[in-house]
């Protein structure tokens, strides 16, 4: 008999005679407590997410990358990561040359293995998409894909997130049935709710622990 | 300093154990200091009670609902995986865990593992195993690593490293690192990242936990602060997530009240920064991930207590360790007593499942039944009930069968026969008046000392009248008023 076999009789034995519980799941209970107006959801999502490090911009849909120059400039940085195929990466680089920056516009553009090094000691910053956000723990969502590859939001110090105001949920929730979830995952759905933190020492904050020691999300005003 | 506990050179018992740790003044302070906080930061978090308790239900609900269901949902949750390309083993025991994990590992010849926080390795006592096959496996949950550097095991779920202060992490590094000493926390975390990214780069495998198996998705959830769970999934070429059978859960919305639940409750906080919902190996088209996903089904013992309806409730657990932060016993003696991977409440019911009663005969009877573990459980498991339940266990005389594994570790002849004479006395009136006429008039012959109560305390005297005599004497003075 296999692991298997022997775990999955051992469980049923202990079934023997009982029914399963119904699903009785009380959606009220994780939604009504948790519902905003909608002019609140983002000053609820910039509450949370400043109370923990993350810097928030409110700019236009159009001129964001004017911003993204600025906070490059003002940390001084060399570099900045982008997802070449994806809209707001078509953009980006439209526009970085008018930009005046002085910061390298690096592609996601080849297999990781190819500059793993690279990748892991010399970008600066990156610059991703969303699919959205929730009001009610201040997360944002990150769906990677083959154009915006998962450690794009997780190795460089800095990462940048993009961010539709129309996009903000109120909470996990409404965000699933919203965008419907179950019918299929991407390899690595993310909640991102910070910058990297621990408090494992004496239970004092510190940011930059593993992940990006900054988090600056753009929320674009297009509602 | 203050002697530490290292719980890998440790042989002796609870009690033992429990003195050292009572008498080790640094280490009371540490614990006390942060389980004060933790206490603090969940009942902030946890503003509304009626919100808490109806959450609290629900999770309890959903817990209970997937463990009636248990066995179909891990052959849906093992196809759903399955689909998605992701690779499941079962093991029944933990060498069986390690041979599975090993195996993947040669199969890439691999020598390097980095590992996220996950207790059920801490189970399998993986990295021991590895090692003396040649494969290095470094923790990378800064708490993990800084126990992991010193040559000890965890001292809390939630908080590894819990046990040490900022002065006794600096001289750490600075003699395993050979870097400055410091007392700034923010230093002492860089220096855990530098060393830990090499790690990250370089390794073969990543090997992690799992807070939540969705069967309805095929969906491992994984939820923590730092990014090493991150990149313990994403940086590595193969992916390992190892988790005990329970964890498994019926739908992907069900994890919204859970996921609350657990994070508020752990640390106080709405969520943590990363939430990782890991479906899948790298696509074909995809450039970064890991080609290979594997996810091993781990039971050491927790089909025993499946086994018993009372005591699987034990199963609903969520290893969020609150139970732990406001258990007045843990506060006091810390994780390290416990000589187990799991401390604390939680660690009292559930590992009696998986070493035997024999090698933990203390542990049910390490609590006061205060019930404050009961009454923080977020998936309200029934903790001072269950408590009781093992101790009903542990002293079961071998021809009355045991219910849990080595049950009957403190059966004793002589115990019983007191306890049998002790009954007889108090439900005889006859025997009951002349056993109290002789303790109050020979009271004096009381002996000193009476085992482990005289050791803290005086002891007990009968009084020189009896409540009764007392009492009938009161009423005959006051005409029966």
């Amino acid at each position: 008999m296999s692991a298997r076999s022997n775990i999955l009789n051992k469980l049923r034995t202990g079934l023997a005679g009982s029914i399963p519980r119904p699903d009785d799941f009380d959606e009220r209970l994780v939604t009504e407590p948790w519902q905003y107006a909608p002019e609140d959801r983002i000053t609820r999502l910039r509450n949370l997410m400043e109370a923990v490090h993350t810097e928030i911009h409110q700019v236009s849909s159009d001129n964001w990358p004017d911003k993204v120059a600025e906070i490059l400039a003002a940390r001084n940085l060399s570099n900045l990561l982008h997802a070449p195929a994806t809209a707001h990466g078509q953009k980006l680089a439209e526009y970085w040359p008018k930009s005046g920056s002085s910061a390298q516009l690096l592609a996601y553009d080849r297999p990781v293995e190819e500059w793993k090094e690279e990748l892991f000691w010399e970008v600066d910053a990156s610059i991703t998409g969303t699919v959205g956000a929730i009001a009610a723990t201040g997360s944002l969502v990150l769906w990677p894909d083959r154009h915006e590859p998962r450690l794009m939001s997780l190795l460089p110090p800095l990462h940048i997130a993009l961010l539709k105001a129309s996009q903000i949920e109120d909470n996990l929730y409404a965000m699933m049935q919203r965008q419907n979830w179950s019918a299929g995952l991407p390899t690595n759905l993310l909640l991102v709710s910070g910058p990297s933190k621990t408090a494992d020492i004496e239970q004092v904050l510190a940011y930059g622990a593993h992940g990006p020691k900054e988090l600056v999300v753009l929320i674009l005003e297009d509602v | 300093m203050s002697e530490r506990i290292p719980v890998t050179e440790l042989t002796d018992g609870f009690r033992d154990r429990a003195e050292v740790a009572l008498a080790d003044g640094q280490l009371r302070t540490n614990f006390r200091t942060a389980m004060d906080s933790l206490m603090k930061k969940r009942a902030d978090a946890f503003p509304d009670e009626e919100e808490r308790e109806g959450l609290r239900e629900l999770g309890n609900r959903i817990k209970a609902r997937a463990l009636s269901r248990l066995p179909d949902l891990l052959e849906q949750l093992e196809a759903k995986l399955t689909d998605n390309g992701v690779k499941v083993h079962w093991a029944e025991t933990t060498e069986q865990a390690n041979e599975i994990v090993h195996g993947i590992i040669q199969a890439r010849q691999g020598s390097q593992v980095v590992k996220g926080k996950s207790m059920v390795s801490e189970e399998m006592e993986m990295n021991d195993y590895l090692a003396e096959r040649g494969v290095e496996c470094l923790e990378s949950d800064m708490g993990e690593y800084i126990v992991q550097l010193d040559g000890e095991k965890p001292s809390h779920i939630i908080m590894p490293a819990i046990h040490k202060n900022r002065s006794q992490v600096s001289k750490l590094f600075h003699d395993k690192l050979g870097v400055e000493e410091t007392d700034d926390v923010n230093e002492l975390i860089q220096i855990g990242r530098r060393t830990l990214r090499r790690k990250f780069m370089e390794a073969d495998v990543g090997v992690s936990g799992v807070n939540f198996a969705i069967a309805e998705t095929g969906t491992l959830l994984l939820v923590e602060n730092e990014g090493n769970g991150r990149m313990s999934t994403t940086a590595p070429p193969v992916h390992i997530a190892v988790t005990g059978i329970e964890k498994v859960v019926e739908n992907l919305r069900d994890v919204v009240p859970l996921l609350s639940l657990l994070t508020r409750s752990a640390l106080g906080q709405p969520i943590t920064t990363y939430v990782n919902m890991i479906s899948g190996p790298r696509k074909a088209d995809e450039l970064d991930g890991p080609e290979e996903v594997h996810l091993v089904l781990l039971d050491n013992g927790r089909s025993g207590a499946f086994a018993d309806a009372q005591m699987r409730q034990t199963l609903n657990c969520i290893r969020c360790g609150a139970c732990m932060n406001h258990c007045p016993v843990y506060t006091r003696v810390g994780g390290h007593t416990y000589g187990e991977v799991y401390p604390g409440p939680i660690g009292k019911i559930i590992t009696p499942h998986m070493v035997g009663l024999h090698q933990v005969p203390d542990h049910p009877s390490a609590s006061s039944l205060c019930g404050a573990c009961g009454d923080v459980c977020p998936v309200k498991i029934p903790i001072p009930e269950l408590l009781q339940r093992l101790r009903q266990e542990n002293v079961k005389s071998p021809a009355e069968g045991a219910k849990v594994k080595d049950g009957g570790a403190k059966y004793s002849r002589k115990e019983r026969l007191v306890w049998r004479f002790w009954r007889t006395l108090n439900s005889s009136p006859v025997l009951y008046r002349l056993f109290l006429w002789g303790a109050t008039r020979f009271r004096k012959l009381t002996p000193k000392n009476v085992g482990p109560w005289t050791e803290n305390h005086t002891a007990p005297v009968p009084a020189k009248r009896s409540l009764h005599d007392l009492a009938r004497e009161h009423l005959a003075r006051n005409g029966g008023q």
